[in-house]
């Protein structure tokens, strides 16, 4: 697979923020990008990258395992992040991820059978004081994500994706 | 994606739209529904700028005019060092050929703080304006915005801000038919703590590896793409306009003296009514807690950490004692930090509070120095043992020890980040951390 021209069209909307010698400050933006749009960073995408910014393909790669929320592999249709540091903790942080786990019946960091949904713990999202908190694919901040909730998105996506099938 | 999960999100009515703020500059007026352009000159948005400028009659301000008037206002770095901004301002080279950079860091990750996120996406435009004024200061006609990439849709606001100032004519070439010229953007991180580090966050704003510089040289003279550069909170800026249109003293008098203004205080944990409580500086910490409804369920106070996780922690007997000010925090033992807050109750063990904390810095150490790299490790898994009923009797000198030989030893604060909280603990709460060796089980069996 190579870069669509949409794709190419939303990286050079980053690309044209930076100076034209120091498009590689644009890498960040469109490996998000990419994982937006093929739900994670292959090796493939890391290289079409690299050509597309005009750098080494490992530096593209330095950038993928530095940052926390690239997919190293593909994972969940939906990725389910909950904020367990020490002041979500305090509110129940914990908890909640420990009900998503339980729940849907996989351990942290896992994947569902079905391959709906991948839970992990993840540091501060920087919204503690909206506890417990969970980031859904990157984009969307949930927030006061108590059991009850969880269960109504967990019902609700469920709801969606059989409707898709 | 299809689903819309809005029912879920925040709507910030708990965290910043309440009535509860005293003297507000920042948050004052803000409702959720009013963070556009229009809004925002409704409140007197952009006046600040037109007089630094001149557009409106009168002579514009001289650079040197601007950055006194922000000297004169006490103001300090908001996001955790507290170094006066007018006097970082003074240090950018004047006379410099080339180009230089303006950078906001909103990569804001220090656990407990979630004061930026609601400044960014409920009134955008006055950190827009602050950079702006800044940038004019400094005779820079570049800036970036490097925004947590956790809040994704906070960053996507901030793009449409951009888009709306620019359409303005308050952002590009020539701002407001001035011969002024500043052109500004966005860019997110992806997930690093690290990248809150002003070097850290240079390097990746450049497409790398969020690892710290050693320092010197300082971004005012080798900066972003080795270019001089002046990095300040999100805060910060937009502390500014207010600054520039009433003044640095009047600033500076809603304070107390050295401490300037009004500042953001994320009061989190055990607490009624977690949130953002913007007051003025010097504020007694008493006050403030009772502002945000006292301690969750009626409890009684054990500790607080006062500025951000990584600040060391004090017990609720000297913390009663302070105002929430950089001066007084400094002289209880500990700092102000970022202003993060973050209230423990009784039931709440000290060993698993660290704990948790020491996961996060060793999940965050960049691995570029040794003493972090090998240390935060080091502490986590001494903890962990302590915690776990597998202590052993010279565990809690160990942990001295190991924090003793990260302070002060590495290219970057993480290390002392790391360290301080572990310190802190041992030096209030020892007797906790002593029981769990000694006898395998926690003081405070309450904690779920």
């Amino acid at each position: 697979m190579s870069l669509s021209e949409s794709t190419k069209a939303r990286f050079a909307r980053e690309v044209a923020k930076y100076p034209a010698e120091q498009k590689q400050s644009a890498v960040m933006a469109c490996l998000a990008i990419v994982q937006q749009e093929q739900g994670w960073v292959s090796a493939q995408a890391e290289a079409e990258v690299a050509e597309y910014l005009g750098m080494p393909a490992i530096a593209v790669r330095e950038v993928t395992t530095f940052y926390n929320m690239y997919n190293q592999q593909p994972v969940g249709k939906y990725k389910l992040n909950v904020c367990t540091n020490l002041p979500c903790q305090l509110r129940d942080g914990q908890k909640a991820l420990e009900h998503l786990c339980r729940s849907l019946g996989i351990e942290d960091g896992g994947t569902s059978a079905d391959g709906l949904f991948t839970v992990a713990k993840c540091e501060c999202l920087g919204a503690c004081a909206d506890a417990p908190v969970m980031l859904v694919n990157d984009r969307q901040m949930l927030s006061y994500m108590e059991p009850a909730k969880l269960d109504e998105l967990i019902g609700l996506i469920r709801a969606e994706e059989g409707k898709v099938a | 994606m299809a689903l819309d999960l809005s029912r879920f999100q925040a709507t910030g009515r708990e965290t910043c739209f309440h009535d509860r703020h005293v003297g507000a500059q920042i948050y004052a007026g803000l409702t959720g529904a009013n963070w556009r352009l229009a809004d925002y000159r409704a409140r007197g948005g952009y006046q600040a700028l037109r007089k630094v400028l001149g557009v409106d009659g009168g002579s514009p301000m001289t650079p040197d005019q601007v950055i006194a008037e922000v000297k004169g206002s006490g103001l300090r770095g908001r996001g955790g060092a507290g170094f006066p901004t007018g006097l970082k301002w003074s240090f950018m080279p004047r006379a410099f050929p080339g180009q230089k950079y303006l950078v906001c860091n909103s990569d804001e990750g220090e656990p407990g703080t979630c004061k930026d996120r609601d400044i960014l996406r409920y009134n955008p435009h006055i950190v827009i304006e602050g950079m702006a004024i800044a940038a004019y200061a400094m005779g820079i006609s570049v800036g970036y915005n490097y925004i947590h990439g956790e809040i994704f849709d906070v960053y996507e606001r901030f793009e449409e801000a951009l888009e709306e100032a620019r359409a303005a004519g308050l952002l590009g070439n020539n701002i407001l038919g001035s011969n002024y010229s500043f052109q500004l953007h966005a860019h997110h991180g992806f997930g690093a703590y690290i990248c809150g580090e002003e070097t850290a966050l240079l390097e990746s704003l450049e497409g790398k590896k969020g690892q710290p510089r050693f320092k010197p040289p300082f971004p005012a003279s080798f900066g972003l793409y080795g270019k001089p550069t002046t990095i300040n909170n999100t805060e910060t800026f937009a502390a500014v306009p207010w600054i520039i249109v009433n003044g640095g003293q009047a600033y500076l008098e809603c304070g107390k003296p050295n401490n300037g203004g009004t500042k953001i205080y994320s009061m989190v944990g055990d607490v009624e009514r977690p949130g953002n409580y913007e007051i003025p500086m010097g504020t007694p910490f008493a006050k403030l807690l009772e502002m945000a409804g006292g301690v969750k369920g009626g409890r009684k106070l054990k500790a607080v950490i006062p500025g951000g996780s990584s600040a060391p922690v004090l017990p609720a007997s000297v913390m009663m004692d302070c105002t929430m000010d950089y001066d007084s925090i400094a002289k209880a033992g500990s700092m102000l930090g970022s202003g993060a807050v973050i209230v423990m109750d009784d039931t709440r063990c000290m060993v698993k509070s660290l704990l948790r904390l020491s996961y996060f810095y060793t999940h965050e150490s960049c691995g570029q120095c040794t003493p972090c790299r090998e240390g935060t490790g080091w502490l986590w898994r001494l903890v962990n043992r302590i915690e776990h009923g597998e202590g052993r009797a010279d565990d809690l000198a160990l942990l001295d020890n190991v924090a003793e030989n990260i302070m002060g030893r590495t290219i970057c604060a993480l290390g002392d980040a790391a360290a301080m909280p572990v310190r802190g603990m041992l030096k209030h709460f020892r007797d906790e951390f002593a029981h769990h060796v000694e006898h395998k089980t926690c003081m405070v069996p309450a904690y779920v």
